[in-house]
């Protein structure tokens, strides 16, 4: 078991390393001449030149790269072109109101979606089923901001239920600023709730169809002690690799649902970031997205093998 | 169930999975008239079970559904500036910020431009950059799938590395961040769209791929001393086509919703151009006014395409792969 986590562990630095490269060529060698970027058409050759010089943008790209990269491990991601501020002091914050709204997302999205899951599994084929399927599928595909936009105007222009922005007034208390969060989580639950649910019912018809279930039946236990003992147990456990590895995802669809709901978290600080050109900022908000997604994905790993005895007894044989 | 889904380990298959995999769900139609078309003798020619396919797709009402709705955006496409109602790009100066009414279905928008003719016309760009990225998209990602299936080994592993370490983010952030560094318009999109789903679409074409491989005809080929190119492109392709055409229905719609995005993030198509998701993102700060319909409406639209694209790619996907 540690030689397979070991092998991740190497898999997910590997892909680390080739992922700053990607972002470090996107951010810092494709927009050319950042220094004209940044400002603007009408500045003079000359302004723009020194800025080039003082942004060190006029060394080597390799000798750029390794700079960038050995600051990141010194916690130094970079200075942010357009507060002249290092960029860790924005990214910190950002990202922790944006764990926040993902959290309110999340507590909302699985238990529903596992739910669906399971209903549409033991329902298989029946109305429910089609239409848990075909809703998921729906929802999934239709981006957060339209979704967004549809339930502003229903939710909170409408209804007036819930309000229209996600930043709460200055002074309200930690669960009436949890109300401001709803609207924002909404969408992204729309987007991964298809997903959870097809493979909840997925993970619960292969148990179904398994052997020991039958076995289950056939002794004579009860349909809901051959539900709960042997279909859910068996069937939950691939989820929880699903529900961990949508982190990442859902931190990137961060950006969309923070600039609707002009909330100020990492997403929010990607959108201002790419506006003003500030490709610093840009660059190690991608990468603190890329970061979530690749410890979340090795967190479901090792969750997955500690979880299953088939895997975590095997060094018992 | 997808390929995703089927292959490997749910650790494997859970890894690979986001919210942007192929999407499947169960789908009745392709359990209806399976019967063969003639009485007696089963005609298995590629002709027949092409038309026999065709047939289910015709019969089932999703696809129905989704064709129709995307047929009148296309025509919307097409011929939107001859039958909208109004200039969808020159407003009126004494109109703006109107409800809906007989005059303007859909109300005006700030700049007092009809938002139903600006709806109509919208459809335009985004139906021809989301089909051709993803056109791109198929083609690339077929090609990369099938050097990756058929060579294995170390061109695979190399190549699986860079797809893995791209796809470590989430598709719209990727595309976002190159859109954002070469500065949008439409070949930018188009490329860079494509570049990132042919990836995706990659992952698919090896798997079939390396299923194909092992089969007789491949090793008849060999030993006849074909070329490499041959067996692939000649060999092979036609007979992996079927989940192709599935990625490439499935992929549209989330052309569709990537570019919708970047619209709205304000990295797609740029304005004045009549675009749904330009026009949410530059009247959503007057939603809190009231003015609903500048935003609703061309919301309403991205939403249906995508349903309409996703409705077809479903029920593709139950009739090609059985």
């Amino acid at each position: 078991m540690a030689q397979y986590l070991l092998k991740r562990l190497g898999l997910a630095l590997l892909t680390l390393v080739l992922l700053s490269l990607i972002i470090f060529v996107a951010g810092s060698v494709l927009p050319g001449n950042p220094g004209r970027a940044i400002l603007g058409p009408f500045a003079s050759q000359h302004a723009v030149q020194a800025l080039n010089q003082r942004l060190g943008l006029n060394r080597p790209i390799i000798s750029q790269y390794w700079s960038w990269v050995t600051g990141l491990f010194r916690g130094d991601l970079g200075t942010s072109y357009q507060f002249r501020a290092p960029v860790s002091s924005f990214l910190v914050p950002a990202l922790e109101r944006s764990l926040k709204l993902a959290a309110v997302a999340f507590v909302i999205v699985v238990p529903v979606s596992i739910i669906a899951g399971v209903i549409a599994a033991l329902k298989r084929g029946r109305a429910i089923d089609r239409t848990i399927s075909v809703t998921g599928l729906s929802l999934s595909t239709v981006p957060e901001f339209v979704s967004g936009i549809v339930l502003i105007v229903v939710f909170a222009i409408g209804l007036k239920v819930l309000p229209v922005t996600a930043n709460p007034p200055a002074g309200t208390s930690p669960p009436a600023q949890l109300r401001y969060l709803i609207l924002p989580a909404i969408p992204l639950v729309f987007i991964l709730f298809g997903y959870i649910a097809r493979m909840t019912r997925a993970g619960t018809l292969e148990a179904l169809d398994s052997d020991y279930v039958r076995t289950a039946t056939l002794k004579g236990l009860s349909y809901p002690v051959v539900i709960r003992r042997h279909v859910l147990r068996n069937s939950l456990l691939p989820t929880i690799t699903v529900v961990a590895t949508q982190t990442g995802y859902l931190i990137g669809g961060l950006v969309v649902v923070e600039t609707l709901f002009n909330y100020p978290g990492l997403g929010r600080l990607i959108f201002t970031a790419a506006n003003n050109k500030d490709f610093p900022m840009l660059e190690a908000g991608v990468l603190v997205i890329g970061v979530v997604y690749l410890a979340a994905t090795l967190i479901a790993d090792i969750l997955y093998t500690v979880l299953n005895p088939r895997i975590r007894l095997q060094r018992a044989e | 169930m997808s390929e995703e889904e089927r292959r490997g380990t749910p650790v494997a298959s859970a890894a690979a999975g986001s919210p942007l995999e192929p999407v499947s769900t169960v789908s009745a139609p392709a359990d209806e008239g399976r019967l063969p078309s003639a009485g007696g003798t089963l005609d298995t020619s590629a002709r027949a079970i092409r038309r026999e396919n065709l047939r289910q797709l015709v019969r089932s009402k999703a696809f129905i559904t989704g064709a129709i709705l995307l047929l009148w955006w296309i025509v919307c496409a097409v011929l939107g500036t001859v039958f909208s109602p109004y200039n969808p790009v020159h407003g009126s100066l004494t109109a703006f910020n109107a409800a809906p009414s007989g005059a303007h279905w859909f109300g005006t928008d700030s700049l007092g431009r009809d938002v139903f003719s600006r709806v109509i016309t919208g459809a335009r760009d985004i139906l021809i950059i989301a089909p051709l990225a993803t056109l791109l998209g198929t083609v690339i990602g077929t090609c990369i799938g099938l050097v990756q299936g058929y060579f294995r080994g170390v061109t695979d592993n190399v190549i699986g590395r860079v797809v893995e370490a791209v796809l470590a983010l989430p598709v719209v952030i990727v595309a976002f961040l190159f859109v954002v560094a070469l500065g949008p318009s439409a070949p930018t999109l188009i490329i860079v769209i494509g570049v990132v789903f042919g990836l995706l679409i990659a992952r698919t074409v090896r798997t079939a791929v390396l299923q194909e491989r092992e089969l007789d005809y491949i090793a008849v080929a060999r030993l006849r001393d074909e070329s490499n190119s041959h067996i692939m492109f000649v060999e092979i392709l036609p007979n992996v086509l079927g989940p192709i055409l599935v990625e490439f229905t499935v992929r549209l719609g989330y052309a569709i919703f990537t570019v919708a995005t970047l619209s709205f993030l304000g990295f797609g198509i740029q304005p004045p151009t009549p675009d749904w998701g330009g026009d949410v993102a530059s009247s959503y700060q007057y939603l809190a006014a009231g003015y609903w319909w500048e935003t609703l409406f061309p919301a309403l639209a991205i939403a249906s395409l995508v349903v309409a694209i996703n409705l077809i790619a479903d029920s593709t996907e139950a009739v090609v792969i059985q």
